[in-house]
């Protein structure tokens, strides 16, 4: 940067104003029950909690709470529809089930997407964007796999597992009930879905659209609850399998319920993605790159790139137009067309991001947020860069899961791998070269399910997603995630 | 060239940095998701019409085109108040004389193309000749076209010379430099083309000449917008920049602007430092001010077709 | 030591040691126990692996791990190859060796001829089982998305109990060739061909630390492997008697996959595929050319 150059200017004269998506459009019912054997029954408790919109605290419904008993009830009601309809299904019949969900998502677009960022707090541009659309494509894909299992599998003959019992997390509500269902569904197996229990409403309104279908009672039962319903559905003996997405933490757990049981299990658990960018990248398409791969639904994403290896010759400058980047991010209400950033989803994880930033700026590193005003009610975190940070520091070796990131630097292709693999996590990673020979040694050696090339956060229906190491075993997405709910004879 | 000091080193534009297509296209998709409502879509609404730069440039234009041009640039829509003038009106440089005179007294810059447009295929003797011919009738700004041959055929040097030496020529009018991106075939070229104008003294760059599709495209002006940060933050210098043709309805300019907004900022938000070239795009500005105020939707049947 | 050796010349016994990243160390631990021939009599001394072995072996096995998952898939299939050449020249020592443990002469030479199979069989899986769990994904944007099975890393194995030695090979097989290292504990009654079989190993161009092969009791070094933070697998015999629940319980610590080997299928790819993670590329497509171009 030439010394006198005074810095761009992004408090323009001209501002945008408010663009709110109108929540009228979306029905929210007062209470929701829980779905099961295509019905919506009460929980056996009485009991219901009750499910806030992370922007602004207010009440936006009452959700049941599954105790056992309601879980043994999904459970047989899973097993049931198995047994006596699913199983004996002709798959092309099947098929035409899950290519139905798919096409009433997409025409009850809208209503998801706004009911996505009422409940969840993501920005309504990423719901309608990007989560409602690549879910439906979720189901439009796999419904397409029911009747040709026998060719993705030559020479082998495939079985479904039985009943699947699926928790899923609050980040990306409905596309992660479309990544379990869609391929459960497929390959003839019934499903218990759990949705979190800060994030229930999409999945319930999928429990809708799933009745509206007329899916045969029993073989998509959704109920709701918190870890105890969770650890109820792993637990129970009448469950084939089991298909977790959410922290490390709570897999580790799963894996030891089942211990020595024959229920199968895939596990999509944490990650502390590198994102590497070497000199002779396009610069400013990998600054878009790393904003989006940190700051994409407020960094709750398991593979976000939440770790930052800058080459050393390029750090500085790379630093100054993040910095412009992320000036020009609005904050603010997650209804608003034109917010970049949303709520978190909830006040424990505000905390949890909260005593991280606290922690980075303890051990020393520089922090830097841009200026913005943030509402007074509800949960909100500016986008925060840490700079002068070191490989040791506890920012840069445990998630985060929120819009913090670490910037670090390197000097040889050899570092930054050694750095990058320096995790026990190894879900994905990010390299940003103009070196075709380099982007093949680099993506060869990172340790990681996904690997993105000048390119970041990518996600299709077609192409398989899951980790290495600590974040978690089997794929979802693509041919691949098709095994996990098979037995391949 | 006018140099910032004397101890800048030109970059080896062999060497320029290199622009990835899809991440340019998915970064420009993004600002049209921005949605500009109410007071901020007024605001900007009057914002395009004084950044637009109307535009006759045909082989059967006449003074009398030309005057009638200058008479819109200055009565956009008299029916309605407080409305902003365009930024300028551009001709060819035998028309410069009428239209300086049609302008007189008004705030609308008189701009010409020079250098044998738009091919750009000629001397650079003739180039000068033309250049400064406009500049003796009195021109405030010369759109020059660069010469893709030479580019594409690598000799940088020769392209740089040319624009450098028609900087001079042009004095105090200030020199847009067309790249002509239509011609130049990858992002990456677009953005050596950037460098070597900025470097060599360009005051704008601009994209097209409007003879040749495709003309302007958000991902282009794009990769000319990142090129003159850059060249601002390694120099100093602010470059201004001109998308031309192509750009007809005003939606699609709210796109621009905010795209100039959120990756150049304040500092180029006004006329000086970004315009549209565009003939038909001010009809549409006017007719979208004029819903606005009215709520009513607008018949292209009210608005004058000069 | 055994002393009913009729041989009217005093024989040379044979210390069967560890192999441990390439070499043949003792158990650090100076501990032994006798292994006895198929009567049931004392056939040799063979070491009793400590948890310490186990730990030098893993960090031989994941030193190790980089360079053989690097190598090209041709030069893997070309040493499993030499294996089975060098195996094949020393079947009358080997099969020897497991009449001693107590196999007939016909079972011990099927067994032998089994494992020269076993390795020919996976020397050509080498550089094959990639294309067929490989697939280019049709993303629906300008990206181009493909996903290639690679190593999980260092896999445990443990070896069965019967035909000890066939055993040991076959889950050596899946590991290597897919391009993981591995440590191996030995059946630790029949041992003694496994630390033979060894010897092969080191004579057939195969890295140090790809393969290492302790001796001792599983009850006594399972948990530490199944423990163990750098270990990314454990393959195990379905014929082991281990107990699998807290075997399993003990390998959430870092999350290792406890897969059971399909006997039943062992000639089939998707043992190798068992012990593959998945890995997803993607990256931009230019696309200038405009859509519907003819070329």
């Amino acid at each position: 940067m030439a010394k006198k150059t005074k810095p761009l200017r992004f408090d323009t004269d001209w501002k945008y104003d408010p663009a709110p998506e109108s929540a009228s459009a979306a029905k929210i019912n007062e209470q929701y029950e829980l779905f099961i054997d295509g019905r919506w029954q009460k929980p056996q408790s009485g009991k219901y909690f009750e499910t806030i919109n992370p922007a602004n605290e207010k009440i936006l419904s009452r959700i049941a709470e599954s105790d056992e008993k309601d879980v043994d009830r999904a459970v047989r009601s899973a097993r049931q529809a198995y047994e006596k309809v699913w199983k004996k299904m002709t798959p092309a019949e099947r098929g035409k089930y899950i290519f139905r969900i798919a096409r009433m998502m997409q025409e009850k677009a809208r209503e998801l997407a706004i009911i996505e960022t009422l409940e969840g707090g993501k920005p309504i541009r990423e719901s309608r964007d990007f989560d409602v659309p690549t879910a439906a494509q979720h189901f439009f894909y796999y419904a397409g796999w029911a009747d040709k299992l026998d060719y993705a599998f030559p020479n082998k003959k495939v079985a479904p597992l039985g009943v699947a019992a699926q928790i899923i997390p609050w980040n990306f509500p409905l596309l992660m009930a479309a990544w379990k269902i869609a391929p459960a569904l497929a390959t003839g197996n019934t499903v218990v879905l759990k949705p979190a229990e800060t994030t229930s409403l999409t999945a319930l309104k999928l429990a809708e659209i799933i009745q509206e279908a007329d899916l045969p009672p029993g073989v998509v039962n959704i109920i709701t609850g918190a870890g105890k319903t969770g650890a109820a559905m792993v637990n129970h003996p009448g469950v084939n399998k089991i298909a977790f997405t959410g922290s490390t933490e709570v897999g580790k757990i799963i894996q030891r319920s089942i211990a020595g049981t024959k229920k199968r299990s895939t596990l999509e658990l944490g990650g502390k993605a590198a994102n590497i960018v070497f000199e002779d990248a396009a610069i400013d398409q990998a600054v878009e790159g790393v904003v989006n791969g940190i700051f994409f639904n407020q960094g709750h994403v398991c593979c976000a790139g939440s770790r930052l290896y800058l080459q050393e010759s390029i750090a500085k400058e790379f630093i100054q137009k993040l910095k412009d980047r992320v000036a020009t991010l609005i904050v603010g209400d997650p209804m608003d067309k034109n917010t970049d950033i949303g709520a978190i989803n909830s006040k424990s994880q505000l905390e949890t991001i909260l005593k991280y930033i606290q922690i980075g700026k303890k051990e020393g590193s520089s922090i830097y947020q841009p200026a913005c005003t943030l509402p007074k009610k509800g949960f909100w975190c500016p986008p925060t860069l840490f700079t002068d940070v070191a490989q040791s520091n506890r920012i840069v070796q445990e998630e985060i899961f929120g819009p913090v990131l670490a910037i670090l630097t390197f000097r040889t292709d050899d570092e930054v791998i050694e750095k990058a693999n320096n995790t026990p996590y190894g879900l994905s990673a990010g390299v940003w070269t103009d070196k075709g020979s380099r982007i093949f040694n680099m993506t060869r050696r990172l340790r990681a399910g996904v690997v993105w090339a000048n390119t970041f956060n990518k996600f299709d229906a077609a192409s398989p997603f899951g980790g290495y190491k600590e974040s978690g075993f089997g794929r979802e997405g693509g041919l691949h995630g098709l095994t996990p709910y098979l037995e391949i004879i | 060239m006018k140099r910032s000091s004397p101890a800048q080193i030109l970059p080896d534009f062999r060497r320029t940095r290199v622009v990835d297509q899809t991440g340019i296209e998915e970064r420009a998709a993004r600002f049209t998701k921005r949605s500009i409502k109410q007071s901020s879509k007024q605001q900007a609404l009057n914002q395009v019409l004084n950044m637009i730069d109307l535009t006759t440039l045909e082989g059967k234009d006449t003074d009398q085109k030309v005057r009638q041009l200058c008479y819109k640039a200055r009565h956009l829509h008299d029916e309605l108040a407080d409305i902003p003038t365009v930024a300028a009106v551009c001709v060819y440089p035998n028309f410069v004389r009428v239209a300086k005179k049609a302008l007189e007294g008004s705030s609308v810059k008189v701009a010409s193309v020079a250098t044998a447009f738009p091919s750009g295929q000629s001397t650079r003797a003739i180039k000068l000749a033309d250049t400064r011919f406009a500049v003796s009738e009195g021109v405030d700004e010369v759109d020059m076209v660069i010469s893709r041959g030479k580019f594409h055929a690598g000799e940088y040097g020769f392209v740089f010379d040319e624009i450098a030496a028609i900087k001079e020529a042009c004095g105090k009018a200030r020199l847009k430099v067309i790249l002509e991106t239509g011609e130049l075939g990858s992002f990456d070229k677009v953005r050596r083309a950037s460098d070597i104008a900025m470097y060599a003294g360009a005051d704008f760059i601009k994209t097209s000449t409007g003879k040749i599709q495709p003309a302007a495209t958000m991902p282009v002006t794009l990769v000319m917008l990142e090129a003159i940060r850059d060249f601002y933050y390694q120099t100093g210098r602010q470059v201004g920049m001109k998308p031309a043709g192509g750009i007809s309805k005003s939606k699609l300019a709210l796109h621009y602007l905010v795209m100039l907004r959120e990756t150049l900022g304040q500092d180029w938000m006004s006329n000086e430092w970004f315009r549209f070239g565009a003939s038909s795009l001010a009809n549409d500005v006017l007719m979208q001010i004029r819903k606005e105020r009215t709520g009513q939707y607008q018949s292209a049947a009210y608005f004058s077709v000069d | 030591m055994p002393s009913n050796n009729k041989s009217s010349r005093l024989s040379v016994l044979k210390t069967y040691k560890l192999y441990i990243g390439g070499q043949f160390p003792r158990t650090e631990s100076g501990r032994y126990y006798v292994v006895n021939d198929g009567s049931g009599n004392p056939l040799a001394n063979a070491c009793l692996s400590s948890r310490k072995d186990l730990r030098d072996a893993v960090s031989a096995a994941r030193a190790a791990f980089g360079g053989w998952s690097g190598r090209t898939a041709y030069n893997r299939g070309q040493i499993l190859y030499r294996m089975a050449e060098v195996l094949e020249s020393r079947q009358p020592e080997m099969i020897r060796e497991l009449q001693q443990s107590g196999s007939s002469s016909a079972q011990a030479k099927k067994e032998i001829t089994a494992c020269i199979e076993t390795l020919i069989h996976y020397a050509g899986w080498c550089d094959k089982y990639q294309q067929l769990f490989s697939t280019v994904n049709p993303v629906a944007s300008s990206h181009y998305n493909f996903s290639v099975p690679e190593p999980m890393g260092v896999v445990g194995i443990v070896s069965s109990s019967e035909n000890a030695l066939l055993g040991l090979v076959q889950a050596m097989c899946v590991a290597i060739a897919g391009g993981n290292t591995c440590v191996i504990l030995a059946n630790t009654d029949r041992p003694l061909a496994s630390i033979s079989f060894a010897e092969v190993l080191a004579t057939s161009d195969l890295p140090g630390g790809v393969v290492n092969i302790l001796t001792g009791k599983g009850s006594e070094l399972l948990p530490w492997m199944a423990g163990h933070m750098d270990v990314n697998a454990v393959l195990l015999d379905p014929s082991t008697s281990v107990d699998r629940a807290a075997l399993e319980q003990a390998a959430t610590v870092n999350l290792k996959r406890v897969i059971t080997l399909k006997k039943e299928d062992i000639l089939s790819p998707y043992r190798i595929l068992d012990l593959q993670e998945i890995k997803t590329t993607w990256h931009p497509i230019e696309n200038i050319a405009p859509s519907g171009a003819a070329y």
